[in-house]
């Protein structure tokens, strides 16, 4: 007894003295926090409320809110925006999902190298690729994709230029852009699974797919959750390839709230209403992960 | 890997099927590689306008005449990859230093109010950077007054949350009795952190290491908005201009990306293991 009571009064010393040195590691990085994070959120909710000029701002109440609700512009681009991720997010679990299942049965060498393959275009910088994706989507007969598709006999498209196309261009892009995270996040999972549900499933005669339905897809519900809210949020926040590519046109077809919103900031110099813009898919993008997270994660445990 | 039939005894059909299954995935393969393919052998045509010419999907001819004509766009081009390398470098080292010094102390030194100081850590990983951006550009530029520095470049990346939180999570599985015995010994936190927490820490600080360094050199949109002249610029917004700035030069274009993406490509294949280990990392639920 007399050992642990010296033993727990020398710890509330030590206790004492770590504190100290907790404050002083962490400094730094909450400094930074503070100036860089904390501060510009506080900022961008005043700034929301202001008219922003160079020289003292003007309180104008909730006219950025209520000229961005009246605004048809910002409709559409939440509009593209949905549309995208629509059609790019489900797609990119799917394809991630199913190479995922390819790889698993390769020997471990041939599994590292597929991952190092898919992996690569995401190590590319993103200017470089949207330079690379403006030429394969050149407009004239030559471009790539115009020979692509005229081997089966469709008509040469304007495939950036034009409001039908431009949209769906981005989302080609984005198919054959980098999954290499998904599907190494996803194949992690895959190792996890315990064999032994696989044994049980043999024993009851399961199919391949049987065993796919029935214990692979309730298994991965985690990482499917995890990368579907993961990546409605970063759909939602897209504007480089639009902004390099089309610069949201044509019409607007391809402007995204994102690039709505550095057009108002950097383009206009309206801050006041791209600090307004910018809560409004704040806290769109929260209502949505929790949405997610309530619907599709009920049975999820963490 | 009982998912798929064990085909015991029938040798033939195993190989049969992974020979079909590997040619699937060379295929999905060679639709995704085919931007970087592309864009490697075309950067080796002649700098000529791109008028009413054909792409060649085969290297006809091997020229580094369009590699001097991005170079020759600017005075500065050179600077910009050299400044590319000073930010990415910077970010790089006080990343590690500061993200893994709180991590260790969210993790395993009592203070008061740590975890409320760390949950308001993490709820700053939520908020969209659209958020952040037009004050923090005001910041730098209003009242800083330091738009076209490297101080423009390198602070608001200093320390990033998801780095402390990756450092987190790695140190809170260092066993508890490793630390305590240091203690014993009379180790204070900084030996304690240097001597046994980092050591132990190698491989999660290369990962953060390695991936803060490529999103550094990476990234477009802030070294867009805080630099004004040429010779400030990074090597990804220096290819921006010249994309706007000579919309039908394609050969050169390519050179100027492969230029842009070629460090990158050299890091990922000499230290591969560290960039897939990172995104798993990445993932682990906290």
């Amino acid at each position: 007894m007399a050992i642990t009571q010296t033993v727990s009064s020398g710890k509330k010393r030590r206790i004492r003295g770590d504190g100290a040195w907790g404050y002083a590691f962490i400094a730094v990085a909450l400094l930074g926090y503070a100036l860089f994070t904390a501060y510009p959120v506080i900022s961008a909710f005043f700034i929301s409320f202001q008219e922003y000029k160079p020289l003292g701002s003007e309180y104008v109440g909730f006219d950025n809110y209520s000229a961005t609700f009246r605004d048809p512009l910002f409709w559409k681009s939440i509009r593209n925006t949905i549309v995208y991720t629509i059609l790019t997010v489900p797609v990119a679990l799917a394809l991630s999902f199913a190479i995922a299942i390819l790889i698993l049965p390769l020997k471990k060498r041939l599994q590292t190298t597929f991952k190092a393959i898919y992996y690569l275009p995401v190590v590319a910088s993103g200017v470089a690729m949207s330079v690379v994706w403006l030429w394969i989507f050149d407009p004239l007969p030559a471009g790539i994709f115009n020979r692509l598709i005229s081997i089966v006999g469709a008509p040469n498209q304007n495939w950036l230029g034009a409001s039908g196309t431009a949209m769906f261009s981005l989302v080609i892009m984005a198919w054959l852009s980098s999954h290499g995270a998904s599907i190494i996040i996803y194949l992690a999972a895959l190792l996890g699974v315990d064999e032994s549900y696989y044994e049980a499933a043999d024993l009851d005669g399961a199919t391949f797919l049987q065993k796919l339905w029935h214990i692979v897809i309730p298994f991965l519900k985690p990482t499917t959750l995890f990368l579907l809210v993961t990546g409605v949020i970063g759909s939602f926040q897209v504007f480089q390839n639009a902004y390099l590519m089309t610069g949201g046109g044509p019409d607007n077809a391809t402007t995204m709230v994102g690039l709505l919103i550095f057009n108002n900031a950097f383009k206009y110099f309206e801050y006041g209403k791209a600090a307004a813009q910018s809560l409004v898919l704040a806290l769109l993008i929260a209502g949505i992960s929790m949405f997610q997270f309530k619907f599709l994660g009920k049975d999820v445990e963490y | 890997m009982a998912l798929y039939r064990k085909h015991n005894g029938r040798r033939s059909a195993r190989t049969v099927r992974n020979a079909a299954i590997v040619l699937v995935l060379l295929l999905f393969a060679a639709a995704t590689l085919f931007p970087i393919y592309f864009m490697i052998i075309s950067s080796f045509g002649d700098p000529v306008e791109a008028a009413a010419m054909s792409y060649s999907l085969w290297p006809d001819k091997v020229s580094f005449a369009s590699y001097k004509f991005f170079m020759d766009f600017s005075p500065h081009s050179l600077r910009w990859i050299g400044n590319s390398a000073i930010v990415a470098a910077s970010v790089m080292i006080t990343n590690v230093v500061f993200a893994s010094l709180a991590g260790y102390a969210f993790s395993r030194v009592r203070f008061k109010g740590r975890s409320v100081l760390f949950s308001m850590l993490l709820v700053a990983m939520m908020v969209p950077y659209q958020v952040t951006q037009v004050p923090l550009y005001i910041l730098i530029v209003n009242t800083f007054q330091i738009q076209n520095t490297y101080g423009a470049l390198i602070l608001p990346g200093v320390v990033t949350v998801y780095n402390i939180f990756l450092a987190k999570q790695f140190m809170s599985t260092i066993p508890g009795e490793i630390l305590e015995c240091a203690k014993v010994e009379g180790c204070n936190q900084l030996q304690i952190y240097f001597r046994i927490v980092l050591p132990l820490s190698k491989t999660v600080l290369a990962v953060m290491a390695i991936l803060t360094f490529m999103d550094s050199w990476n990234t477009f949109f802030w070294p867009f908005l805080v630099t004004n002249t040429m010779d400030m610029q990074t090597i990804q917004v220096g290819l921006k201009n010249f994309r706007f700035a000579n919309t039908t030069y394609f050969s050169p274009m390519m050179a100027g990306a492969t230029i842009s993406a070629l460090p990158m490509f050299v890091l990922f294949f000499s230290l591969q293991k560290y960039f897939l280990e990172g995104v798993t990392v990445g993932a682990v639920k906290g």
